[in-house]
């Protein structure tokens, strides 16, 4: 640590502890051997986490969670690619407008995007469903995924191309063998990336969710608003440890910081 | 016929015209360099015998065949891009053999022949190395193996050199060359060097602002440039203003000179080129008296800027050994017959 | 397998599929709600036919939600002001970190963000409670045996948002710190400079950018956050979010909904344009 007075030291300490305390809290309540919201302080128990076993509608609610990240951040990755490559490496006219409009989600709150799906849906027919669910995370989120498609597109010289083209490579021969293994990683943090902002999703969900396509973050806010319990503090336990798994993978392979400043 | 021709070739983009009325006959196994300053036209002019930008006018005739509308994946030339633009992903034997897997060559065959090419050009133990595991020199190198494994009838190299440092710069020249000798590929090359293209060219064309400057051999280029413009790009030159006084006489602010004075009229105004080098300098109190104004020693030679009656000039010397000339010592310049070139025009 | 489409479409059809997802999904929707603010609506009937701005004159007339989006807004100013104010040295210590320090606080300072926010709102809710952590903590500490809550009130609420929202403030003061050329900083060292003056005549204002947008993010986000401001402040700190909410699941009344909903979406692209534009003129020059 160089060049950091005892002031800055002692403001960095505290700024951690600000950040870390309620997870902590969390982590500390789920081990709570009490059948109340209390701190383990006459020693740990798993029984809250065994408790989630008993729970049949969180494990559901979990998958569910899951299939709806792993669809919509597919789909939205499958829309990105192309438009990125297209706004990156074209010039035409109605470009701006396109990579406006592909990335305006981005403005709006999820709370107008969720009234707005919940009146969209209720009057064509497909309120509560899955796909619907999914089609609105697609929205969510493909501006994440177009930001980080675009980051590796725009870096990415036509150079290698032309020279796998004068050495006699198809259009789609370069795009499979060249474009698309050097874009990979971009593209690849674009659909983590979407993942865990679709699976954290929870304003936009609560509105367009159905008792049937409950994800988590909405099974759990429910929970929350009836009752805080040591069972809320254990499924968010496990939420934080499967995150910074994912967090680390993140990080190792991207550098966790150039994913957020596309994210912001 | 000639092998590969370039006829009128027209580039423009908008109403900017990069390469204008460009013809040119390259026979085979020639070794050609398109030569000029920064944006007059050197890379369009290869993209578009490459099959990567469509010339606005004009034809391409490979062979016989006209190319011109070949997409550049059925053109099957030789590129080294001034980037190398090898591929990231893969590992120089990869980059390679990519031309040979698109050929339909076999597995065990193009791994084989990418080794062999790699081996050519010096570096066989580099084979299993990604590019951004090597040197400058050495992705140069495999950019110019991945171009020669496939055979081509033409290499077209843009800038090949350019990112390389000044030692291995030179070096590559001539194996470079030596290896164009030995397979024998019609080759052009795209340098904005003078030197590169002096030292490797059976022919030179110069280009200035997408124009066609002047198309030589690199020795009568150089000692008989056709305008201000190749004899001031190529190599170093003194450009002196005057006036034709009289037969074989040009009068540059009162000094006469004389030069051959045959193609041009009485009269008119002319530019007067001699090159540094041409210059005798002297302690002998006879031909053109100068001071010396600045000296540099650059090893090999000396380089005076010098004032006279005719202005600043700039002279080389040979180092011979003993000391030069210093700042404000007295000289003469002479030069032989013939070292003076007259343009038309003052410059 | 290209060589049949004409190159000048060739971008067209790479965007086509987003833009036909997004036009079908994203616009019908949009002029959908639209729509619907422009239409009243009765207990007994339901939505009407009619068209009026009734419900944007009720929302902006009435006091009850003008106290709300006053509340909302003020909310997002003060957390704002507390995200640069704690956020901003935070970048710049971590900047000042030797690499391998920096990626560790890095992943604790960014890592949250990838933490659901019910996760984190849920860690505030515990230590608030009535019967949370920290009235236990009074209890233990012998502070008396009132309980000590913090839940339904705005200190609550704006110390959860804080917590929430700073990540986005430091990495973006982040970034732009890392674009600054660190010799700059030696050069104004090297001028006779104090530490002091380099810090505020010279990293600060090339810092600034990432600060403004970093404000801006915490400000939109603040202004239309849901998921803290409903379980900290629930039914009886009530915040733009929240209102619209209960107006579309429990009273049902959704046309008033969806105004509430367009104009908050009115004021958060406002607020992000205009604030765009203040930033582009200042700082145009500067930073191209
Ligand atoms: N796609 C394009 N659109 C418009 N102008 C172009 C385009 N490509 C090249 N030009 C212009 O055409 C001129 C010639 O460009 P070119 O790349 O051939 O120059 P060059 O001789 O290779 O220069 P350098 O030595 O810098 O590589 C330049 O003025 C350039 O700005
Ligand atoms: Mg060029």
């Amino acid at each position: 640590m160089q060049n950091l007075g005892p002031a800055a030291r002692i403001f960095h300490a505290l700024f951690v502890i600000f950040i870390l305390a309620p997870l902590i809290m969390v982590i500390a309540v789920s081990f709570t051997d009490k059948g109340y919201l209390s701190l383990p302080t006459d020693g740990l128990s798993l029984r809250w986490f065994r408790a989630i076993l008993d729970n049949p509608d969180f494990i559901d609610a979990f998958w569910m969670s899951v299939w709806l990240a792993v669809i919509s951040a597919s789909v939205a990755v499958l829309i990105s690619v192309p438009a990125a490559l297209a706004i990156a490496r074209h010039k035409f006219p109605g470009r701006d407008v396109i990579s406006a409009f592909l990335l305006s989600p981005l403005m709006i709150p999820h709370l107008v995007l969720g009234v707005a799906f919940l009146q969209f849906y209720s009057t064509i027919g497909l309120g509560g469903s899955f796909y619907g669910l999914a089609a609105a995370h697609v929205i969510l989120i493909t501006p994440y995924a177009l930001r980080l498609a675009l980051a590796s597109a725009t870096g990415l010289s036509t150079d290698a191309e032309n020279a796998a083209l004068t050495l006699g490579a198809s259009k789609f021969t370069v795009f499979r063998r060249i474009t698309l293994p050097l874009i990979l990683p971009g593209v690849a943090g674009g659909w983590l990336l979407s993942f865990i902002t679709s699976f954290d999703e929870l304003t936009m969900s609560v509105f367009v969710a159905s008792p049937a396509t409950q994800t988590l973050p909405v099974r759990m806010y429910h929970h929350i608003t009836q009752t805080i319990d040591p069972l809320i503090a254990s499924i968010s336990t496990v939420l934080i440890v499967l995150t910074f798994l994912v967090m680390l993978i993140l990080d190792r392979f991207y550098g966790l910081d150039k994913i957020f400043v596309g994210k912001g | 016929m000639s092998f590969l021709i370039f006829e009128t070739l027209n580039k423009k983009f908008g109403d900017f015209v990069a390469v204008r009325d460009m013809s040119l006959s390259v026979e085979r196994g020639e070794f050609i360099s398109l030569l000029g300053p920064s944006g007059c036209g050197k890379t369009t002019t290869l993209q578009m015998v490459a099959g990567l930008l469509p010339p606005t006018s004009g034809r391409i005739v490979l062979d016989g065949k006209d190319i011109t509308k070949t997409p550049p994946n059925q053109r099957g030339l030789g590129i080294v891009f001034q980037s190398y633009a090898l591929f990231p992903h893969m590992t120089a034997t990869d980059n390679v053999a990519f031309g040979l897997e698109m050929r339909g060559v076999g597995k065990a065959e193009r791994t084989d022949r990418a080794r062999g090419a790699l081996d050519q050009v010096k570096l066989g133990q580099f084979v299993d190395r990604y590019p951004k595991d090597m040197s400058g020199g050495q992705r140069q190198r495999v950019a110019l193996a991945r171009a020669l494994v496939i055979e081509p009838p033409v290499l077209l190299l843009d800038e090949p050199l350019s990112n390389l440092d000044a030692k291995l710069r030179e070096e590559m020249r001539i194996e470079l060359r030596l290896l164009q000798q030995d397979i024998g590929v019609t080759t052009i090359l795209v340098t904005h060097d003078q030197e590169e293209a002096l030292s490797m060219s059976d022919r030179i064309v110069v280009m200035q602002q997408g124009d066609v400057a002047q198309i030589a051999a690199p020795l009568d280029l150089y000692e008989r440039p056709t305008n201000t413009f190749v004899s001031d790009f190529v190599g170093k030159t003194n450009l002196i203003q005057g006036q034709i006084t009289g037969d074989n006489e040009v009068n540059v602010d009162g000094t006469r000179v004389s030069v051959d004075t045959l193609a041009h009229t009485h009269g008119s105004s002319v530019t007067l080129s001699i090159r540094p080098e041409k210059f005798q300098m002297s302690d002998d109190p006879s031909g053109h008296e100068v001071r010396v104004e600045a000296a540099i020693f650059l090893g090999a030679s000396w380089l005076y800027r010098v004032k006279g009656s005719m202005g600043d000039l700039f002279v080389t010397q040979p180092n011979t050994g003993s000391a030069g000339y210093a700042k404000g010592d007295v000289a003469w310049l002479g030069w032989p017959e013939g070292a003076l070139t007259l343009f038309k025009g003052a410059q | 397998m290209m060589a049949s489409i004409q190159p000048r479409k060739v971008p067209y059809f790479l965007t086509g599929p987003g833009v036909i997802f997004f036009a079908a999904l994203l616009g019908a929707p949009m002029v959908m709600t639209l729509l619907l603010s422009l239409h009243s609506y009765d207990f007994n009937t339901g939505i009407q036919p009619d068209w009026t701005l009734a419900n944007y004159v009720e929302v902006l007339g009435d006091s009850y939600f003008q106290k709300i989006f006053g509340r909302t807004f003020g909310l997002a100013l003060l957390v704002t002001v507390i995200c640069v104010l704690i956020g901003v040295p935070e970048a710049y210590v971590l900047s000042r970190l030797s690499s391998r320090w920096r990626s560790v606080f890095l992943l604790v300072v960014l890592g949250p963000l990838l933490i659901s926010v019910v996760v984190r709102t849920l860690g505030w809710a515990l230590f608030f409670g009535g019967n949370g952590v920290l009235t236990m903590t009074a209890q233990a500490l012998g502070f008396g045996d009132e309980p000590v809550s913090l839940m339904f009130t705005f200190t609550g609420m704006t110390i959860a948002l804080v917590h929430v929202l700073v990540p986005f403030m430091v990495i973006s003061v982040w970034a732009s710190l890392q674009k600054i050329d660190p010799q700059s900083e030696d050069a104004g060292l090297s001028l006779g400079a104090s530490k002091m003056t380099v810090l505020r005549r010279i990293t600060l204002p090339q810092a600034m950018p990432g600060i403004l947008s970093g404000s801006i993010i915490v400000f939109a986000l603040t202004a239309s956050a849901f998921a803290t401001p409903a379980i900290i402040g629930g039914r009886r700190m009530k915040v733009v979010a929240t209102a619209a909410y209960d107006e579309y699941l429990s009273t049902l009344n959704w046309p008033l909904g969806a105004t509430i909903a367009i104009l908050l979406l009115l004021a958060n692209i406002g607020i992000i344009v205009s604030y765009n534009k203040l930033i582009e003129r200042r700082f145009a020059k500067v930073f191209e």
